[in-house]
C-alpha cells in the first residue's frame, strides 16, 4: 500500500533579495527590506515529502537513515550556515524561498532514487510557506 | 466537499524486527529501533475526513461521533500499549507486519474507515515526532 512519508530539517542562511534586471528603485519597491545590501538571515524549515509503497519486509517507504544521509550530505551541508547569493544557481537567480524550494526539489529529485520525490516544503518564519512538486508548466 | 481534521494524541512503544532476517540484518536495517526491549513515542494523530455539509445542522460530521469512534477504534488499542505485542496487527500478522509508522497509518485507516458513517475517510496523518509524519489516503 502507498503511503507518503514527510521529514522536516532545518537550515540557516542568509540571502538578500536583488534583481539584475531591476533599476535599484525598482529592486527597492519590489523587495523593501529584503533588498538591504547586506542581507539577511532566516531558519528555514524543509519539508521533504517522498511516497511509494511500504515494503512487507521492512513496513517502510524508505529508510529514513538513507534520506536522512542524502538530505544531509547534499542538502543541509550544502545551504545550512551559508549565504545564498554566494551559490552558483544564485548567481543569477534571486535566491527567493520559491527558488530556493525548486532548487532544493530538483537536487532531491535528480539525486535520491530510494523513493518517489512528492514534493518540497518550506516555511521561510512561521507565517509563509512554499511548496513545490515539479510542475514545471506553471514556472 | 469540506474537509474536517480532528487531533489525538497517544503514546506507545515499539521496536522494528523482522524474523525473517538475521540479527546482523536486523541491526543493519533497523539500526537502535531494533532494540528488543523497544522504545517509545508521543505520537500525534490527525484524521480527515470529507464530505457535504449537512443543511440541517451545518456540520461535516458530528465531531463528538468522531472522537467517540477514534477513541474507541483506536486510542483504546494503541494508547499506553507495547505495539509489538498488545495490538494484534504487529502481533499476529503473517508475514510479520513491523509497527513502523507508515504500517500505523495504514492501520489506523483500516480501523477507522469501516466505522465512519457521515463522512468518508480523506487521510490519516500519524506523526511520530514533530519532524517526522506519514500520511495514508487508503492508496493500494
Amino acid at each position: 500500500m502507498k503511503a507518503h512519508l514527510t521529514r522536516r530539517y532545518m537550515i540557516s542562511a542568509s540571502h538578500r533579495l536583488h534583481s539584475d534586471q531591476m533599476s535599484e528603485e525598482e529592486n527597492r519597491a519590489t523587495y523593501g527590506k529584503c533588498n538591504n545590501p547586506y542581507g539577511h538571515g532566516h531558519n528555514y524549515m524543509v519539508e521533504v515529502t517522498v511516497s511509494g509503497p511500504v515494503a512487507a519486509q521492512t513496513g517502510m517507504v524508505c529508510n529514513l537513515v538513507d534520506l536522512d544521509n542524502f538530505v544531509h550530505s547534499h542538502i543541509l551541508e550544502r545551504y545550512d550556515h551559508r549565504n545564498l547569493n554566494l551559490l552558483p544557481e544564485f548567481a543569477k537567480l534571486v535566491p527567493t524561498t520559491e527558488n530556493l524550494c525548486i532548487a532544493i526539489y530538483e537536487i532531491v529529485k535528480r539525486g535520491f532514487r530510494k523513493a518517489h520525490l512528492e514534493k518540497v516544503r518550506i516555511e521561510e518564519t512561521m507565517m509563509n510557506s512554499f511548496e513545490y512538486s515539479g510542475k514545471r508548466e506553471n514556472l | 466537499m469540506v474537509y474536517l481534521t480532528r487531533k489525538a494524541e497517544f503514546s506507545a512503544s515499539h521496536f522494528y524486527h523482522n524474523p525473517e532476517f538475521t540479527p546482523e540484518e536486523n541491526q543493519r536495517v533497523f539500526g537502535k529501533c531494533n532494540n528488543p526491549n523497544g522504545h517509545g513515542h508521543n505520537y500525534t494523530l490527525e484524521v480527515t475526513v470529507k464530505g457535504a455539509v449537512d443543511p440541517k445542522s451545518g456540520f461535516v460530521v458530528d465531531l463528538k461521533q468522531l472522537k467517540d469512534v477514534v477513541s474507541r477504534e483506536v486510542l483504546d488499542a494503541l494508547d499506553h500499549r507495547f505495539l509489538n505485542k498488545e495490538v494484534p496487527e504487529f502481533l499476529t500478522a503473517v508475514p510479520a507486519m513491523i509497527p513502523t509508522t507508515e504500517n500505523l497509518a495504514i492501520v489506523i485507516w483500516q480501523r477507522l474507515a469501516p466505522k465512519l458513517k457521515a463522512a468518508q475517510l480523506h487521510r490519516v496523518r500519524v506523526y511520530e515526532t514533530p519532524d517526522l509524519f506519514v500520511d495514508f489516503y487508503g492508496e493500494a
